[in-house]
């Protein structure tokens, strides 16, 4: 500031302004827009204020610091008082009036006083971005370069040249200032001072020309040290200004792409009204790019594939080397394909880099997806910066060397912003297509852990006649006659899981449980899953896909299932209730009840089933179970002898049906887990008993058998205990419907029961899934280390 | 530093191969599931290299490369010109000397 000398008044009234004008209180830079306001509320003409953003060097930084604003502010009171404008008049007109602003004055304040102080500090930090504008005076001398296409490469020659000089000193001698701004602008100045007066449409084209002349007055003003800092200052503003000017120049440029950019400069000044971030989009230029999107890609959320992308901006006949650096930036979650804010910043870019722009290294945050409208003064200090240091590569060396270090500051925090950006813009953008992977793989292990989910909860009386044929397979014995329905089928299953044999009756069951069981071997894991499966073959059918869809989480599967679980208990928490809710369950009780020996079981089994509507899924499957053991009861009952002398002892009328509930009961609880097939087909007889306790004596003996048959894991031994326990609880409640008619108590007590059942059931359940995901993680593990190996192979 | 071209040795490692090491330089292959090859030839003073930075930096380089494939501009078979390819490339080899 040294150039600017300001009275009390003026110092006072600056400092307003700018205090106004800094909303981001940076106390450096102001906001363009505020600014941007400011000037227009001066009431001056466009070209004036073009003159008057170049002079103070707001075009040439892109904001406008303290210094930049108050020379405006200067430059503004000169004007308005008529006097022309030059960088010389800010100090040499006297008694200058306040500048007036018919918009509220704090506006004008604050933007004076920022863009004077952002001006004056920016410069400093800037001096290596952009050559001070005493360079400018060199250049000035030196090689004009009327490089539209690079005015900030001259201007950044310039910039060096003038490090120092009190860039306050610019605004004085506008009309000279101006000219030579304009002049250097050819060699890149002429088009930062155009694209300062951004807003200024006409003055752009004035601007030029102007430029033209100011660069021989300017070059007759170098002497002058005053013109040199206004030469340096003015260098920075303009280069400010025609950064900002770009974006606009920019938008237009896109909206003329087809057309010469020469012509379009004008246009671009217009709607440049971002003084503070170059890279900023403006209103209508975010316009003109969303309807540009659509000709693409009528949807607004979707994405333009790279192809279409290509093809649209290859029509801006920038080399392609560019666009593919633009394309580098813009394309955030490194897709192939353009959000809208992604084509949005790819447009600013191209008409950025049409008007002459140097593309920058990394992302303008005011570029960045989602924050594309963001204004943000703070990184205006940034931006320039990082504009004017894109241009580096153009610009001299020395120019660079000096920006180096600003740079560094300035990276940081924009890189750390940028990465913060990037982050949310990753995750926002990418988000739908990251979470959506990860919510599919997970449940992609889900849905084999969800197998035995819908078995259990089929319904379907398909399912229900394969467990049920599969369990009556193996028992040949086995009165029941629906159970034999499928008896071949059943048997042919059984011989595939024959690892765990039951009695006769328990061979499908023992199928069943062994496939699902925790067989070590992976083998019979996957083939007890694929039993599974096979067995729900319909029912997964039926059942299986509403349930995975909903969930993707991993722990959906589960859940899922217990939902069921629970919404099936909670729903058929009465026997009543427990048919309506399983429907499907009854009907293929009826069937067992159809044979002679099934009859007994009917009753049973369908008040098993509506006893156990509380674990439904669990029921479905007992179902043939149920009939199963009751036969296997039957055959086996040298070994259920005691348990059944239990249950005969307790209950000798329902004995009959309390095994058949059992079986029933431990059919389903071995059909929700496989294993517990076993155990519920060994508890079955066991159930016989009410209560648990009489229940653990019982699983011994099959327990014992199964060992026996098979070589059992320990994991059947705890499920035999509970399936004990639940075929006991199941057994009692058979007695139900017996006890309805005759005693409420019974009832009550067979609701106990099977509220025990459900509880016994549903842990069962539990801990047969955990299992099931036990092994299915060491089939992963197994996969994977296959897979490891495998590559070897292609080496 | 990354030195020049060596010959070529096999050496047994998950997609990174350690290829023939000669007296003053290591070359390393790394090959991707789409068949790209990525060679890396480091100087053989560069004791401090262990197998773990060596296949971090392949995979840097595979993702740079796989961001440089999706530019639609880039035609594969061109020389990589992209500047976030170089600066990734450049930082890895400052890091590495």
């Amino acid at each position: 500031m040294e150039g600017l000398t300001l009275s009390d008044a003026e110092q006072k009234y600056y400092s307003d302004l700018f205090s106004y004008c800094d909303i981001e209180s940076t106390k450096k830079v102001v906001v363009n827009g505020r600014v941007l306001e400011l000037f227009r509320a001066a009431q001056l003409p466009n070209d004036v204020v073009l003159q008057i953003m170049e002079l103070c060097g707001a075009t040439r930084l892109g904001y406008f610091g303290r210094s930049q604003f108050y020379i405006a502010l200067k430059l503004v009171a000169v004007a308005q008082s008529g006097f022309p404008l030059r960088v010389e008049s800010i100090n040499t007109v006297k008694d200058l009036p306040l500048p007036r602003f018919v918009a509220s004055k704090n506006e004008q304040e604050s933007r004076h006083a920022a863009s004077y102080s952002s001006d004056s500090e920016n410069q400093g930090s800037y001096s290596g971005v952009i050559p001070p504008p005493p360079g400018r005076g060199q250049v000035k001398k030196g090689s004009i370069t009327h490089d539209t296409v690079q005015p900030r490469t001259s201007a950044d020659a310039q910039e060096p040249a003038s490090p120092v000089v009190s860039p306050q000193q610019s605004p004085p001698t506008s009309p000279h200032t101006w000219r030579k701004h304009s002049r250097h602008p050819s060699g890149g100045n002429s088009e930062r001072p155009l694209a300062g007066s951004g807003p200024f449409w006409s003055p752009f084209g004035e601007a030029q020309s102007g430029s033209s002349a100011g660069d021989a007055v300017w070059s007759g003003h170098s002497p002058p040290p005053p013109q040199e800092n206004w030469v340096s200052f003015a260098d920075t503003p303009p280069t400010s200004t025609l950064l900002t000017m770009h974006p606009a120049s920019v938008q237009d440029q896109t909206t003329v792409r087809t057309v010469a950019s020469a012509t379009t400069a004008i246009e671009i000044r217009r709607q440049s009204s971002s003084y503070d971030d170059p890279w900023k989009i403006t209103d209508e230029q975010r316009q003109y790019y969303v309807n540009q999107f659509k000709t693409i890609q009528p949807d607004l959320n979707g994405f333009i594939p790279g192809s279409a992308a290509k093809e649209f901006f290859t029509k801006s006949k920038l080399p392609i080397l560019e666009l593919s650096h633009i394309w580098e930036l813009s394309d955030f979650d490194k897709d192939g394909a353009l959000t809208l804010d992604e084509f949005c910043a790819a447009f600013h870019l191209v008409v950025a880099r049409k008007n002459g722009y140097d593309l920058p290294e990394k992302l303008p945050e005011s570029l960045m997806p989602k924050l594309i409208d963001l204004e943000d003064s703070a990184d205006v200090g940034d931006q320039p910066g990082e504009v004017g240091y894109s241009g580096s590569p153009a610009e001299a060396p020395p120019s660079k060397s000096p920006s180096m270090p600003s740079l560094n500051q300035t990276w940081p925090e924009l890189n750390q912003s940028s990465e913060w950006e990037t982050f949310s813009e990753r995750s926002s953008s990418s988000q739908t297509l990251t979470q959506f992977d990860s919510n599919i793989a997970p449940a992609d292990p889900d849905t084999a852990i969800v197998h035995p989910v819908p078995i259990r909860m089929t319904p379907s009386k398909i399912h229900m006649q394969e467990m049920e044929l599969k369990r009556t397979g193996s028992d040949h014995t086995n009165p029941t006659s629906p159970l034999l329905v499928k008896p071949s089928d059943l048997s042919e299953e059984n011989k595939i899981n024959s690892s765990v044999k039951f009695a006769s009756g328990n061979t499908v069951a023992d199928g069943y449980s062994s496939s699902d069981s925790f067989t070590s071997d992976p083998e019979q894991i996957g083939s007890n899953v694929t039993r599974q499966r096979s067995h729900s073959g319909t029912s997964p059918d039926n059942t299986a896909p509403p349930p995975p869809p909903p969930r993707p989480q991993p722990s959906h599967s589960r859940s899922s299932s217990l939902d069921m679980n629970r919404t099936f208990t909670a729903t058929t928490g009465q026997q009543q209730a427990g048919v309506v809710a399983h429907p499907p369950a009854v009907p293929p009780r009826p069937q067992p009840s159809q044979a002679p020996g099934p009859a007994v079981h009917r009753p049973v089994d369908a008040d098993g089933l509506m006893t156990h509507t509380s674990t439904s899924p669990q029921q479905i499957p007992e179902q043939p179970n149920f009939a199963d053991f009751s036969q296997f009861e039957v055959f086996a009952a040298s070994n259920v002898n005691e348990e059944q002398d239990d249950e005969a002892e307790k209950h000798p009328e329902v004995l009959p049906v309390e095994k058949a509930s059992d079986p029933a009961s431990s059919l389903r609880v071995a059909k929700t887990d496989s294993k517990t097939e076993e155990k519920t087909a060994a508890s079955a007889p066991a159930n016989v008993s009410k209560g648990t306790t009489p229940l653990a004596p019982p699983p011994k003996p099959v327990r014992r058998r199964l060992k026996s048959e098979d070589e059992l894991r320990p994991e059947v031994d705890e499920h035999t205990q509970k399936m004990g326990v639940l075929a006991a609880v199941l057994a009692s409640q058979p007695s139900i419907p017996r006890s309805i008619g005759k005693d409420k108590k019974a009832i009550q007590a067979s609701i106990r029961r099977n509220k025990e059942t459900n509880t016994v059931l549903a842990r069962l359940n539990s801990e047969l899934q955990q299992q099931l995901k036990d092994v299915l993680e060491e089939r992963i593990s197994l996969e994977v280390q296959l897979e490891q190996l495998r590559p070897f192979s292609h080496l | 530093e990354i030195s020049a071209w060596g010959s070529l040795v096999a050496r047994r490692e998950r997609n990174l191969r350690q290829l023939y090491p000669t007296g003053t330089s290591k070359v390393y292959g790394y090959v991707t599931n789409s068949k790209v090859k990525f060679v890396m030839v480091v100087d053989s003073s560069n004791t401090a290299l262990r197998d773990n930075e060596i296949r971090s930096m392949f995979r840097k380089l595979h993702n740079s490369y796989t961001d440089v494939m999706c530019n639609p501009f880039y035609t594969p078979g061109d020389r990589i010109q992209s500047r976030a390819f170089d600066n990734m490339v450049t930082s890895m080899m400052i890091q590495v000397c």
